[in-house]
């Protein structure tokens, strides 16, 4: 009982890394492809991350430098534990730096600043199948994925804009990849569906309670789905960040006390610091510091 | 005044810190030992060692112990570290049949060979709070009886007189599959259904099993028989040429028969639904056997009308580590998606007021 758990670097082993890769490269070779694989039970819950960081542990080599975040903040609590996780277990250098990272998984969101080759986008996936809510049977699924009969899909869309006006789905927003697999993108904000459009980056999708796993290469093609007389768009925001006054970036709403006083900043904690350090100022930055 | 939330790191030290200050409880009473747990708490740890699928008491108790008593928090611990193992082969089929036996009751017949043995059950107990346990009370040793006839399995009394389909068979070059090494695929064998619901979680088994009894999805079942005791596992070594013997495990298995009235590929006959699973819970080789059995339609060219029937929505959420994990997910930050929605409810919410605004000018018109 004392011998208890000695880890192989990155937590598993490498027989399991060596079929997570094989999922990965075939993903890679059909790209929105979700590619079944034997997902291992990590040491932190399903729904929790499991498939990226299995995806992470299995691409993840000593030289690497790891960022984690966790809607767009590398201060969330869960971003915190799975950076501590690889730090313990594959004694990696990591980074808030978006530039510096090789390797980034995220949940909820695609970092403001663009991706170089080279680099790796990581998402956490809950429900890799777009199709999901439309038809809970996996069998089902696969069928109309091999068939590509997203007839259901753009059902769904068309049925939003009769309703109200509009499309209302403001996350996990369907995208078809390189003109044949309609993907979930996982649900990160559609304001970031055009940022995996041409992507320099590789990004890999893992589900790992779903045991599925995903894949965009580099300068593929992923669009979002629209029709024509109502064509994709992003979300809005009226204001600039109230820390760094940066425009057409993805915002938090902040609740500020009790008499309905908001603030809007950045979701990107990293792009925020940036600026600021870079000299830019939101209207709000000033009271912040005098705070501190 | 606003200050982003920082420190998550400290945070979740502090958190750790409380917890185990918390699963000590009060440093004057003594702590207990992993020894106490196996010995005194055996049955909880039954059940984490089944739904880990892992056979270490010792370690089921640490698990158990670590928990703080929250058993699909250690079921979860247990089978974290059982990923970890490597692999190195397949045992043989466990023979029930030469089981050790401890308890073995039948439903469907009064005297059998082998006979009814109730062992340590609590069936018969009258549930009325004991107070001598609270002052630890001495408790006497139990009657043991020498090993008599050989238990007979009920299943091969019925087979004797062809009433009964035949034990479970794959077909012809069917390589048996493994739940934990392969991703799940549906339409599912019933090899790899029996592993998902031999891991399954109890109460969900439970639940459903109750529910064919209810008229979703009848199975007209009877306890053939249910036995618990000890079995020896055994791993073929091909270069020894013979099975050697790694140990033994106490199991707890359930044979159901259920009537069947035939069908147009079947004559009328019994047929079965089959549970096993490691230590000793009736409870869940019951539901288990129940549920097999009702997952069997394929075979018996029956209809799906109920839940328990349908081997992608019990097979998907059986497993109570995956269930947990992903409806506790809920409680991690969604502020991004949430802001998203934010948004979209703000702009119905302006578009609604518009039109019924526009609507009452209309008719405040229409009645001047």
């Amino acid at each position: 009982m004392t011998d208890l758990a000695t880890y192989n670097f990155a937590y598993l082993d490498e027989q399991t890394k060596r079929m997570i890769r094989r999922a990965i490269l075939k993903a890679i070779a059909i790209p929105g492809y979700q590619v079944p694989f034997a997902s291992r039970e990590m040491p932190m819950p399903y729904g929790w991350g499991t498939g990226g960081v299995q995806v992470t542990a299995s691409i993840l080599g000593p030289k690497d430098v790891l960022k984690v975040i966790d809607q767009g903040a590398d201060d969330t609590t869960n971003a915190v534990s799975i950076r501590a996780f690889f730090q313990k277990v594959a004694d990696v250098a990591v980074t808030t730096k978006t530039k510096e990272a090789t390797i980034i998984q995220t949940r909820h969101r695609i970092p403001e600043e663009g991706l170089r080759e080279g680099q790796t986008l990581v998402y956490q996936v809950p429900i890799p199948e777009p199709l999901r809510f439309l038809e809970p049977r996996e069998t089902e699924t696969r069928k109309m994925h091999a068939l590509e009969e997203y007839g259901l899909m753009h059902v769904k869309l068309y049925e939003d804009i009769a309703r109200n006006g509009h499309i209302a789905t403001t996350y996990a927003y369907p995208v078809k990849v390189e003109g044949r697999y309609v993907m979930d993108p996982s649900p990160t904000p559609k304001f970031d569906n055009p940022k995996m459009h041409m992507s320099e980056a590789l990004q890999l999708f893992g589900a790992g309670r779903e045991k599925r796993i995903y894949a965009v290469p580099p300068y593929t093609e992923v669009v979002s789905l629209d029709f024509e007389d109502h064509p994709f768009e992003v979300q809005k925001f009226d204001k600039p960040c109230a820390l760094c006054g940066a425009e057409n970036v993805y915002l938090d709403e902040v609740v500020l006390d009790d008499k309905g006083g908001r603030m809007f900043a950045c979701s990107d904690t990293d792009h925020c610091e940036d600026r600021r350090d870079c000299g830019h100022a939101g209207h709000m930055l000033a009271r912040k510091e005098a705070a501190e | 005044m606003y200050v982003a939330v920082k420190g998550g790191e400290a945070a979740i030290a502090n958190a750790h810190r409380l917890l185990a200050d918390r699963r000590r409880g009060d440093r004057t009473l003594p702590s207990i030992t992993i020894q106490q747990v196996v010995e005194q708490l055996g049955l909880a740890v039954d059940r984490v060692m089944a739904e880990a699928s892992l056979y270490d008491r010792e370690l089921a108790a640490l698990a158990v112990r670590q928990a703080r008593g929250d058993m699909i928090e250690a079921i979860f611990i247990l089978r974290a570290y059982r990923t970890t193992l490597p692999r190195f082969g397949y045992s043989e089929p466990v023979d029930t049949a030469t089981m050790k036996v401890e308890r073995r009751v039948s439903a469907t017949y009064k005297d059998l060979p082998g006979g009814q043995l109730l062992g340590p059950t609590f069936d018969y107990t009258h549930r009325l709070l004991d107070p001598s346990l609270i002052d630890d009370a001495a408790v006497e040793e139990p009657a043991v009886k020498e090993p008599g006839e050989h238990v007979m399995r009920v299943s091969d009394i019925l087979d004797g007189e062809g009433l009964i389909e035949g034990d479970g068979r794959m077909p012809e070059g069917h390589v048996m599959g493994d739940l934990t090494r392969e991703p799940m695929e549906f339409p599912m064998a019933r090899d790899l259904r029996l592993q998902a619901l031999a891991r399954g979680d109890e109460g969900f088994l439970l639940a459903l099993a109750y529910s064919t009894q209810r008229g979703y999805g009848r199975t007209h079942p009877f306890v053939g028989e249910v036995r618990i005791g000890e079995v020896e596992v055994e791993l073929d070594l091909p270069e020894l040429g013979f099975a050697v013997s790694l140990g033994v495990v106490r199991v707890t298995e359930c044979q159901m028969v259920n009537q069947f009235m035939g069908s147009a590929k079947q004559p009328p006959q019994f047929t079965r639904g089959y549970g096993l699973v490691f230590g000793q819970s009736e409870r869940k080789a019951m539901s288990m056997s129940l549920v097999d059995r009702a997952l069997r339609t394929d075979e018996f060219s029956e209809d799906i009308v109920a839940p328990a029937q349908d081997q992608e929505f019990v097979i998907s959420h059986a497993d109570n580590v995956q269930a947990t994990g992903f409806v506790e997910h809920l409680k991690l930050p969604h502020y991004v998606d949430f802001q998203a929605e934010l948004d979209l409810v703000r702009r119905m919410r302006r578009d609604y007021d518009a039109a019924r605004t526009g609507s009452q000018d209309g008719m405040k018109e229409a009645a001047e």
